[in-house]
């Protein structure tokens, strides 16, 4: 049991030395993608993504982080394909994710409809105008862009911090006239929290840059999400976790559409990325009994560092 | 919604939990199929396998206007292709939430709750208004 429990333990690290080793092979593919692929099979780059997006989704869910924010600069970093078609499959990639797990969450109560309706308007609305603005400018910029915020968002990861259950913070008028407020059971505890939300006009103000970053760069946007559902509005944590977790599939639903639309959408891309990833986010799920999370947690904020300096590297033109 | 007063999910929570479930595994299902009829090579595709991965290094302008590929909802007149069925279930997981919407506008109008019936309807037009394409189609 205890052999077992180690091999379980040790298989992260082995996934992401696999991940690190595949994305130094395929940042070969790089040099090729100025060329025609002469030599390799056309199954060659969707088999690297399935086994690549595998990892993402064990990671992932190790680590506690979306799969959409690893795909698009780990991706768009080591892979040949071009950062528009990137953006498509990971907004894709976030909404499948999203989808899968959103009905658990609502019927459990974790996830809010009441307080995820009308965060979700402003952020699709805004994710319409990122996704437009993010396919007229330059690819270096949006490469520049999307370097600086993922930088930004490993300081984030570094020292954000989480509050499980805030200090009862009392309604402010906007969320009581939205009635945004509700009950679940702590299951670690057994005890019922009665939870609600305050500072909802700034909240509600912040999801129009996340909705807007969130077009922009193809980017899932639980990362910011969680942080202003829970610091900020004072929701408790995994209501906050599950909440951001649905709204991406509407977030991303909206900026999907525009992806799609302008042609930014390959089938022999999305659809091993979306196998890949759920797939890893399944056997995530299985072994995160027996890992270390704080282990995990460092390697993906190393895994991200590493891709935002390629990404602006590439931006900048080095 | 009456989740005040009352513990565990709404109605209406539940009703969407049950339609974006049963729509998430409707156009997975889909895809998988429709994946599978394209790279098996059951049917053919639009664009050469081999063209296809020249191709995706290059920006979407350039990808669109050397394929010849239509963008917008052009693809539902290329059905009898391999790569371009998949969009069906692509757009299907990407309507999903309309359906969603939809469904639990009329429960939150019986109950009386118009301020969220509102933000539904309004919800449903910016998901449909970027799924009709009007905000531009073609790449950059």
């Amino acid at each position: 049991m205890i052999h077992t429990s180690k091999m379980m333990a040790g298989l992260p690290a082995v996934a992401v030395l696999t991940l690190c080793a595949g994305a130094a092979f395929a940042s070969g593919g790089e040099a090729a993608a100025a060329m025609p692929q002469d030599g390799s099979p056309w199954w060659y780059w969707p088999i690297i993504l399935l086994v690549a997006t595998f990892i993402m989704g064990v990671i992932a869910v190790l680590g506690g982080v979306g799969g959409g924010v690893l795909f698009v600069p780990i991706i768009s970093g080591f892979f040949p394909f071009h950062l528009d078609f990137v953006r498509g499959a990971g907004l894709l990639v976030a909404l499948a994710g999203a989808l899968a797990a959103g009905p658990g969450l609502l019927r459990s109560g974790l996830a809010s409809l009441r307080l995820a309706i009308p965060v979700a308007l402003i952020a699709s609305s805004c994710a319409i105008v990122g996704a437009m603005v993010g396919l007229a400018l330059p690819t270096n910029v949006v490469q520049i862009c999307l370097g600086v915020t993922i930088l930004g968002i490993c300081v984030l990861m570094l020292t954000a911090k989480k509050s499980t259950l805030p200090d009862g913070p009392e309604s402010d008028k906007l969320s009581s006239i939205l009635k945004i407020y509700g009950v679940y059971r702590e299951e670690s505890t057994g005890e019922t929290i009665n939870w609600k939300v305050h500072r909802t006009p700034i909240g509600l103000a912040l999801f129009v840059v996340i909705g807007v970053m969130a077009g922009m760069f193809g980017l899932g946007a639980g990362w910011a999400n969680v942080p202003v559902l829970n610091l900020l509005m004072g929701a408790p944590l995994k209501i906050s976790v599950a909440t951001s977790k649905f709204l991406l599939s509407i977030t991303d639903t909206s900026a999907a559409w525009i992806y799609m639309n302008q042609g930014c959408v390959i089938p022999m891309m999305v659809v091993p990325s979306l196998v890949g990833i759920m797939l890893g986010s399944f056997v995530g799920v299985r072994i995160l009994k027996v890992v270390k999370p704080t282990f995990i947690r460092w390697m993906v904020i190393g895994i991200l560092a590493f891709a935002g300096l390629k990404a602006l590297s590439k931006g900048l033109g080095f | 919604m009456s989740q005040d007063k009352k513990f565990g999910p709404s109605p209406e929570q539940i009703l969407y939990a049950n339609i974006l479930n049963k729509g998430m595994l409707i156009g997975l299902g889909v895809l998988l199929v429709t994946f599978s009829l394209y790279v098996f090579g059951i049917m053919d595709p639009y664009i050469p396998f081999d063209k296809l991965t020249i191709s995706w290094s290059q920006p979407v302008s350039d990808y669109l206007h050397e394929l010849n590929i239509p963008t917008g909802w052009a693809w539902l007149g290329m059905l009898g292709y391999g790569d371009f069925i998949n969009f069906i279930g692509i757009a299907f997981l990407a309507g999903v939430s309309i359906i969603c919407y939809l469904a639990i506008i009329p429960t939150l109008l019986k109950s009386g709750d118009k301020i969220y019936a509102v933000i539904a309807i309004l919800e449903v037009i910016v998901l449909t208004a970027a799924a009709t394409g009007i905000f531009g189609s073609g790449g950059h």
